[in-house]
């Protein structure tokens, strides 16, 4: 099988979290699609190990894994605070910063 | 020599005034005695010294002290020394004497004024600062005491600074000033990197080192303070205004001491200006004109005080003259300065006793038939005229027959010019001063309605009575026996045998006299024998009117200096406000416009952001792979 195939499938599945982040205006769910993009990128490291035959890229993965879970932590109570303060998860909403 | 008693000289008045500026108004009720017996206390320090000095042989006569190390830096060593030389004690007791009778006098001159406290304290700074001056042993010192005159001179000009035009007269005076002093600074500059000191014996020793467009420099340098400070061409116009001050102001600083510092600290570099004979020129020139200039100011005044001021400026023509003809001429010069220290300042006081009679009236034209009314004031005046005007045996006519005879016998054009000027300038004095007393003194009365014209009280008419007695007798106890050349021979050093006879001083003495009597003669038919008009009269000639605009020195400094000086500042303003303001506003302008630009960016919504990082990402990858390609 074409390995260059796993490839576009990362290419998809990051495109699909990448218009999600920007279209999507729950909390939750740009959450979700930056973990989708965040994976679309291991996949590709996986994809690149194998080609290349080395195991640079696979070790790649597992920091990702690592900073996507500390992330998830961070992020999940942030947005948790942020419901309970203002009864809202509409990342549109949360635009205090301008002023 | 040393003496440890030099500095009492000048500390004496100087605490004096200490203490009645520091002690305000608990000083008023004894200040002014306070002030009258310190500088009472000088002039004994100064008698005793003198003394001292009589008892010594003639080239051991200068003693020094030495206070402390002022500067101290690599090479450049100045003490802060005194010295004082026959030279000094003249201008010592001149100062103290002269002062300390114009102290009496202000006692009652000033006893109505509530601030007299504060005239007597500024009084007491100037004898200090002009002891200083006459006492420094290098122009360093001698600075510290010339800037210290010119404090106390614009601090009593302007002491009735509450009218605003004598306020303005004090500044005028500082300002003209300062632009003398800069010539004196500047002189101590070049003297310190030509000759490496500034001390009076040091520059003395090496000015034979030097080269002589140095020592020009230096020389054209101190010319130009000495013009500053005893207003001098061309730097004349303030001292007419600075007789804004009170009249015991005008006699003793502007008439006897202060103005003649210049005179002073010419004759001091006499070894300067002998090597230095454009310089020397130079000096005999501006004294010229000046004489001719102040006498023809003199002329058209009437203004009691300002025609005395303008003919101050001439007779320290006379001394400026005199000193520029060098050695023969500076014990002269410094004869003239001390017998016009007696006259003039007696006249000043004069002066001030018909002010303090006349309801302070000071235009001539309101005077009149005074001479009944205050017998006194008019006898001591009337010696001061005869003095002034050179009449024998009065002190004039030894002094200023003296330096007419020297600039003749200076031979070739030059003598004649300079001679040709002081006569013309004597004839002028007479006529302009017969004109004071005869407009003063005699004729009708002109007086206001509500004038009471009495004589002064004692306190006024005994310094006035003294100096009277000084005008009689100085001029001959400094020529007999030449004792006042003699006395300054060490300090001067002239060398008679350059001396060429052109006119033998006898022939000088009657031309002299022939002149000064044609100059009386005019004024006494023109203002005793006609009646003297109260208004000024408007349809005279172009030239009495170009004089009673004081031959149009103010109409020159104002167009040559203060309007273009004024556009220069207003051009200076504009360049400021348009182009460095300009300059700073339009980077601030720039900052705060690109930032509001730059701020709609910031929407604050979270996706807007992640779309800008996407479209970046985009773009940068774009970027990779165009470069790549």
């Amino acid at each position: 099988m074409n390995q260059a195939n796993y490839l576009y499938v990362a290419a998809l599945l990051f495109t699909i979290g990448a218009i999600g982040v920007v279209v999507r205006r729950n909390a939750i769910v740009v959450f979700m699609c930056i973990e989708l993009m965040l994976n679309a990128a291991n996949l590709a490291f996986v994809t690149f190990a194998r080609i290349n035959g080395n195991l640079d890229g696979q070790v790649m993965a597992f920091f990702t894994m690592v900073v996507a879970a500390c992330e998830v932590v961070v992020g999940l109570a942030i947005i948790v605070t942020i419901y309970r303060s203002r009864r809202s998860a509409s990342v549109d909403d949360a635009s205090l910063l301008k002023r | 020599m040393t003496s440890n008693l030099l500095v009492y000289l000048i500390a004496l008045p100087l605490f004096g005034a200490a203490v009645l500026l520091l002690a305000g108004r608990r000083s008023d009720r004894w200040g002014h005695l306070l002030a009258t017996a310190l500088s009472a206390a000088s002039f004994g320090v100064g008698l005793y010294e003198f003394s001292q000095m009589l008892s010594r042989a003639n080239d051991q006569r200068a003693v020094t002290q030495k206070l402390f190390s002022w500067i101290s830096v690599g090479s450049f060593q100045v003490d802060a020394g005194l010295m004082l030389d026959q030279l000094s004690i003249c201008f010592v007791l001149l100062i103290t004497g002269v002062g300390t009778l114009i102290h009496i006098y202000s006692i009652a001159y000033m006893s109505h004024d509530h601030d007299r406290r504060r005239f007597f304290a500024y009084l007491n700074l100037f004898i200090a600062a002009m002891l200083l001056l006459v006492l420094g042993d290098s122009y360093l010192n001698l600075y510290v005491g010339w800037e210290g005159v010119g404090l106390a001179s614009y601090l009593l000009i302007g002491f009735w600074n509450q009218k605003p035009a004598y306020a303005t007269a004090a500044k005028k005076a500082f300002v003209a000033n300062r632009v003398g002093d800069l010539g004196l600074s500047l002189a101590i500059m070049i003297s310190f990197a030509t000759l490496g000191t500034v001390s009076f014996a040091g520059v003395k020793a090496h000015a034979g080192q030097a080269s002589t467009g140095a020592l020009t420099a230096i020389g054209i340098m101190l010319l130009v303070a000495a013009t500053g400070k005893s207003a001098q061409f061309p730097l004349q116009a303030w001292l007419g205004d600075a007789m804004a001050g009170p009249t015991p102001v005008s006699a003793l600083i502007h008439a006897a001491t202060m103005v003649t510092a210049g005179v002073y600290l010419i004759v001091r570099s006499n070894f300067i200006f002998d090597a230095a004979p454009t310089a020397q020129l130079l000096v005999a020139i501006i004294g010229a004109i000046t004489l001719l200039f102040g006498a023809v100011i003199g002329m058209a005044k009437d203004d009691i005080k300002k025609a005395l001021a303008a003919s101050t400026m001439s007779q320290i023509g006379y001394m400026v003259l005199g000193a520029g003809l060098g050695p023969v001429g500076y014990a002269f010069a410094i004869m003239h300065l001390l017998t016009h220290g007696f006259f003039k300042a007696g006249m000043f006081l004069g002066a001030g006793s018909v002010m303090h009679g006349m309801d302070d009236e000071v235009n001539m034209r309101r005077y009149g038939g005074l001479r009944k009314y205050m017998p006194i004031t008019f006898a001591t005046f009337g010696l001061g005229y005869l003095a002034i005007i050179g009449v024998p045996p009065f002190a004039g006519f030894y002094s200023k027959d003296k330096i007419i005879e020297v600039a003749f016998n200076m031979g070739g054009i030059k003598g004649v010019t300079l001679g040709t000027a002081a006569l013309l300038g004597a004839a002028i004095t007479a006529f302009y001063m017969t004109r004071v007393v005869v407009m003063t003194f005699a004729g009708n009365k002109r007086w206001e309605e509500k004038a009471h014209p009495h004589e002064s009280p004692a306190l006024m008419w005994v310094p006035m009575v003294l100096l009277a007695i000084g005008s009689v007798a100085s001029g001959f106890l400094f020529t007999h026996g030449n004792s006042l050349v003699n006395w300054l021979a060490p300090v001067v050093a002239p060398n008679p045998e350059h001396q060429s006879e052109m006119l033998k001083p006898a022939v000088v003495s009657i031309l002299a006299l022939v002149v000064v009597l044609i100059g009386v003669g005019i004024a006494i038919l023109k203002y005793l024998r006609s009646e003297v008009p109260v208004v000024a009269p408007e349809n005279v000639s172009v030239f009495t009117k170009i004089a009673r605009r004081d031959l149009l020195q103010d109409d020159f400094n104002e167009a040559v200096f203060m309007r273009p000086g004024q556009k220069l500042t207003e051009a200076l303003v504009i360049t400021d406000t348009a182009l460095i303001d300009g300059a700073v506003r339009g980077v601030a302008r720039l900052t705060k416009g690109s930032g509001s630009v730059l701020r709609n960016t910031q929407t604050g919504f979270v996706r807007s952001y992640a779309m800008w990082i996407l479209l970046g990402a985009i773009g940068l990858i774009a970027a990779i792979w165009v470069v790549t390609l």
